[in-house]
């Protein structure tokens, strides 16, 4: 029990950083109505791209910026390859995903995994996140302000305020009409295949900075380190959902609730792994039946607990 | 304002499901002309709508909108000129995003969309009176969400929508086809007024040949891809159910094969 409570900082922590990654599948999965499986890639691109970048000594929002820019480059792959090569979404998510392994491993100098030498305390330092703050804070060795809940929080909070105003926007409207109904959407003049690139771009953008994060946070990337994050987003948003569907309506709130069900989903899955011991090969497992779960519940409701639709609903004609 | 110039459109070609749906079809209509369109099952009907509307590209021909050729124009470019409401009420609005939001994306047709916030609050109380004039009470409810709304109150949206920003063409594909009695006589009320009030050039399609004769300045018959039948000005007026049947056998060298306008 006092380990879990020790490892939740870490797991709230990297719960956040998740959380960012999550919002960008919500883009593409609720707002544009895409399965994107780039995710996988992009993540580890925007991993792999920072730790170089930083690793040669430029600024870490330079590096930041330049993950970011190298998941919307990847967006834009798989958007093109969607709409202008006729790819169904779901195939050219895959293809990009395949391409990028070796993009990825080519970034890093061809080697499966780079670190940052964190044990240069200048290095450490210019660092924005780190798994060591974590310790440092509660030993009153760095200021409060500095433990990564607050770092990122803040960053999640910023992030979800310029997606608020962005999808307020005439171009963001645009968007949602889009991924809500593509007829209308043309109907009434909106470049559907546009917006899907861009749709597609934002969220491998957002990805990608997450990606960068997490490297930053764990000090190293690592080419495998975005196996699965399709699946850990979903979860992310599905729980999200779940849990507060009938609370928050308006848009910020309900990104911010996939923030916090990425919050939950890592809290329960390192409640998993230190209160039952289970050898953490199997938390793959665990995830896709957790996530399988998730999605199967509201079919199964819909399906075989339906209640009957009362008579005299509606009477506006 | 419309003129289709020997239109041809064959679907599945080289195929056994091979269909021309628009064999050489030619049709002008003036500016402000209101011209009803009646054929039965597979005449080409919604497939001019669609070949007007840019739905997909035509095998021959050339369309011009108000002088301007917009055969190789795609959809979402024609838009700026082309307002539509669609048969199935689901298809012209978008179920999740608000009433006012659905105006406000249609306010911008034909126009960049930009970073400029997407609903300003005078747009709000402008949609508030416009949507009085439907007569359904949804100027009360601008923030609900559209999917809330009855498949005839969404047409009638569908229609505000189209008109919101003044089309040269509005293209009414059997837009209340999918009603019940009583609210298609409702949102074709409010397609008159609509239509009246700012002087649409309109082609609308209809299966109920006496809304065909009731409706628009000109009617016309297609069969067979082509238009066999076009009636204007006091001839129409005289029009009759029994005399369009009559001068559709003539034309066509066969009976009408289509149960829903002879019933309806």
């Amino acid at each position: 029990m006092m380990g879990f409570i020790g490892a939740l900082p870490g797991a709230v922590s990297q719960g956040l950083i998740w959380g960012i990654m999550a919002i960008g599948v919500y883009i593409t999965y609720k707002i544009l109505d895409l399965a994107d499986l780039t995710v996988d890639g992009s993540f580890c691109t925007g991993g792999a791209t920072f730790v170089m970048l930083f690793s040669a000594g430029v600024n870490l929002w330079i590096a930041l910026l330049a993950a970011l820019a190298a998941g919307l480059l990847a967006g834009l792959v798989t958007g093109l390859l969607h709409t202008f090569c006729g790819i169904p979404a779901i195939l050219a998510g895959i293809l990009t995903q395949l391409g990028l392994w070796s993009v990825n491993l080519a970034i890093m100098g061809m080697k499966a995994n780079v670190a940052i030498n964190i044990i240069d305390q200048t290095n450490l330092n210019r660092l924005l996140v780190s798994l060591r703050f974590v310790q440092e804070v509660s030993n009153g060795n760095r200021p409060f302000y500095q433990h990564p809940i607050l770092v990122v929080g803040l960053f999640t909070v910023v992030l979800i305020c310029v997606l608020y105003w962005f999808f307020g926007t005439e171009l963001g409207a645009s968007l949602r009409a889009t991924g809500a109904n593509q007829n209308m959407a043309r109907a009434q003049g909106i470049n559907t295949n546009f917006n899907k690139v861009l749709g597609l771009m934002l969220s491998n953008g957002l990805v990608a900075l997450s990606g960068a994060l997490l490297a930053q946070y764990q000090s190293f990337a690592d080419s495998s380190m975005g196996k699965g994050a399709i699946v850990i987003g979903l979860a992310a948003v599905i729980i999200g959902e779940v849990l507060f569907s009938k609370l928050f309506h308006n848009f910020a709130l309900k990104l911010l609730a996939v923030s916090i069900g990425s919050i939950i989903y890592y809290v329960v899955i390192q409640a998993v792994v230190s209160l039952s011991g289970i050898n953490t090969n199997y938390l793959k497992l665990i995830s896709a039946i957790i996530v399988a779960i998730f999605l199967a519940v509201p079919y199964w409701k819909s399906h075989y607990f339906s209640k009957p639709v009362k008579k005299g609903g509606a009477k506006h004609a | 304002m419309l003129d289709i110039k020997e239109i041809y459109k064959t679907f599945n070609a080289g195929t056994v499901n091979e269909k021309t749906a628009l064999n050489g079809l030619s049709l002008h209509l003036d500016e402000g002309e209101f011209v009803t369109v009646i054929g039965g099952n597979g005449a080409g009907k919604s497939t001019m709508l669609n070949a007007v509307a840019g739905v997909w590209a035509v095998d021959e021909g050339k369309i011009f909108i108000d002088g301007v050729d917009v055969t190789g124009l795609s959809e979402y470019r024609r838009a700026k000129y082309i307002g539509r409401v669609f048969q199935d009420p689901m298809m012209g609005t978008a179920a999740t995003m608000q009433i006012e939001e659905n105006l406000a994306l249609a306010m911008r047709r034909g126009r960049m969309r930009g970073l400029r916030t997407g609903i300003t609050k005078a747009e709000r109380e402008r949609y508030q009176e416009m949507l009085k004039i439907l007569d359904l009470g949804l100027e009360d409810r601008l923030t609900s969400k559209v999917g809330l709304l009855s498949g005839g109150q969404r047409q009638a949206l569908t229609l505000l929508m189209a008109s919101l920003v003044k089309p040269k063409l509005l293209l009414l594909d059997e837009h209340t086809a999918a009603l019940d009695p009583k609210t298609a006589a409702k949102v074709l009320e409010t397609t008159e007024k609509i239509v009246q009030r700012d002087h649409l050039t309109t082609l609308m399609i209809t299966h109920n040949m006496r809304d065909a004769i009731a409706h628009g300045s000109r009617l016309i018959m297609m069969y067979d891809g082509k238009i066999i039948l076009d009636i204007a000005g006091e001839e129409k007026k005289k029009l009759t159910v029994e005399h369009l049947l009559e001068q559709f056998s003539k034309a066509s060298g066969s009976e009408f094969a289509n149960d829903r306008a002879l019933l309806t």
